[in-house]
């Protein structure tokens, strides 16, 4: 059944497709799990969902209240078009080094958009929130870091989907950002699907977004749990880059860029188990699409050009 | 045997400003002792009174995080390249 109520009804339920073009073998496949087909086009959707209705149910969303969130911007957008539904009010918090797209979408969907300062990344962004949210008690911080309905979103959700999808799943590859989706996941996984390879492809992002003034400021979302990975892999800007023109132009996906990233992982453990002589079947989280990164030139312009330009963004 | 360390920003004022230095050991515990006689105070940073790595420090070889295939006692190659990065918030 394709009809559904309204728009926030078809959350979930994504697709998962193979990518026999880039699958190393016919023993060896490839498969990603469409995260852009959700409402507002990312995977936050579904956390954006989970974690406004865990705050309404223990009573600190109420009517009219104000939402504040730090935000690279797909949790924003995702929280914005619901908050908007719902009639809430929601105060992004973003570093000033994201995509214009991000910015308009927000924007489009009613928020009120709060910029921290390049440097630092999301790190800027998260002290902002944290100290508005101290001088205001009024607003209601959802805080995806440390949210356990983010990592519930997924336990529920997505896990169960891709296992259905995927009974055969020998490896899972996400991006590494709030840590929720390998947390949520990976323990879905692992209570089910015994021996199953869970690993992080985290993106290694130009010197700026590193910049901290000391290594106090630096972070480890709290629903990071180390145990549920196997492996952590760091994927630079130029590798994300090149494997998200290596999936459009091979594969005719148009995904944003930290699939790159995760497919670089996820093509390293492809070309280990051809090595080894092992059957894989290897499951990889499309976050979102890539009409939120066209502005970037990361599509169109020469390689260098692009990697030029997304250096001191935070580009997933 | 010779390998490459990429240093961040932050840790810089340890290798008089230089980005790439490079360092000795077939363990990453044994690098950061043949760094910290070149760049003095530079393995403090990265490695606790305790002999663990700092919470907010991540270490990867050739990419892969130094956590998840042995911490410090990781084994090293010639040619092989290590990456020091602060732990910062990843993007959402």
């Amino acid at each position: 059944m394709a009809r559904f109520t309204d728009i926030t009804a078809t959350l979930g339920d994504t697709p998962l497709v193979g990518l026999p073009r880039l699958s190393p073998s016919p023993d060896i496949r490839l498969w990603v799990k469409l995260e852009g087909a959700n409402p507002t086009g990312s995977v936050k959707d579904r956390v954006a969902a989970k974690m406004i209705e865990a705050a309404e149910d223990d009573g600190l969303l109420k009517p009219g209240a104000t939402i504040l969130e730090p935000t690279s911007g797909n949790t924003g957008i995702a929280v914005a078009m619901l908050a908007r539904r719902k009639g809430y009010k929601l105060i992004a918090v973003m570093p000033e080094n994201t995509s214009l797209e991000r910015r308009q979408l927000l924007t489009a969907f009613g928020a009120e958009i709060v910029f921290s300062p390049a440097a630092g990344g999301s790190n800027a962004a998260v002290a902002k929130a944290r100290l508005m949210a101290a001088e205001r008690p009024d607003l209601v911080m959802l805080n995806q870091y440390a949210n356990p309905a983010n990592a519930a979103a997924h336990y529920e959700g997505t896990g169960p989907e891709l296992l259905r999808d995927l009974p055969e799943i020998t490896h899972f590859v996400a991006g590494l950002g709030t840590t929720a989706t390998l947390m949520g996941v990976g323990r879905y996984l692992r209570e089910r699907a015994p021996g199953v390879q869970v690993v992080a492809a985290e993106p290694r992002y130009g010197e700026l977004v590193y910049g901290l003034r000391n290594l106090d400021e630096g972070f480890v979302p709290e629903l990071y749990d180390e145990k549920v990975l196997d492996r952590r892999l760091s994927v630079g800007t130029e590798d994300a880059l090149r494997r998200t023109r290596e999936i459009l132009s091979e594969e005719g996906l148009f995904v944003g860029l930290s699939t790159g990233a995760v497919l670089h992982a996820g093509l390293a453990l492809a070309r280990e188990a051809a090595k080894a002589g092992s059957t894989a079947d290897i499951a990889m989280l499309v976050a979102d699409g890539g009409w939120k990164y066209l502005s970037t030139g990361a599509y169109s312009d020469g390689l260098d050009d692009a990697a030029n330009a997304l250096d001191g963004q935070v580009w997933a | 045997m010779s390998v490459e360390v990429r240093v961040p920003t932050i840790l810089r004022t340890h290798t008089g400003g230089q980005k790439l230095v490079s360092g000795e050991g077939d363990t990453l515990a044994k690098l950061f002792d043949s760094l910290d006689a070149q760049h003095a105070g530079l393995k403090g940073r990265i490695v606790t009174d305790e002999g663990t790595l700092h919470r907010f420090v991540n270490v990867y070889i050739n990419d892969e995080d130094v956590r998840f295939i042995g911490g410090l006692d990781a084994a090293l190659a010639d040619g092989d390249q290590v990456t020091i990065l602060p732990a910062v918030a990843g993007g959402m």
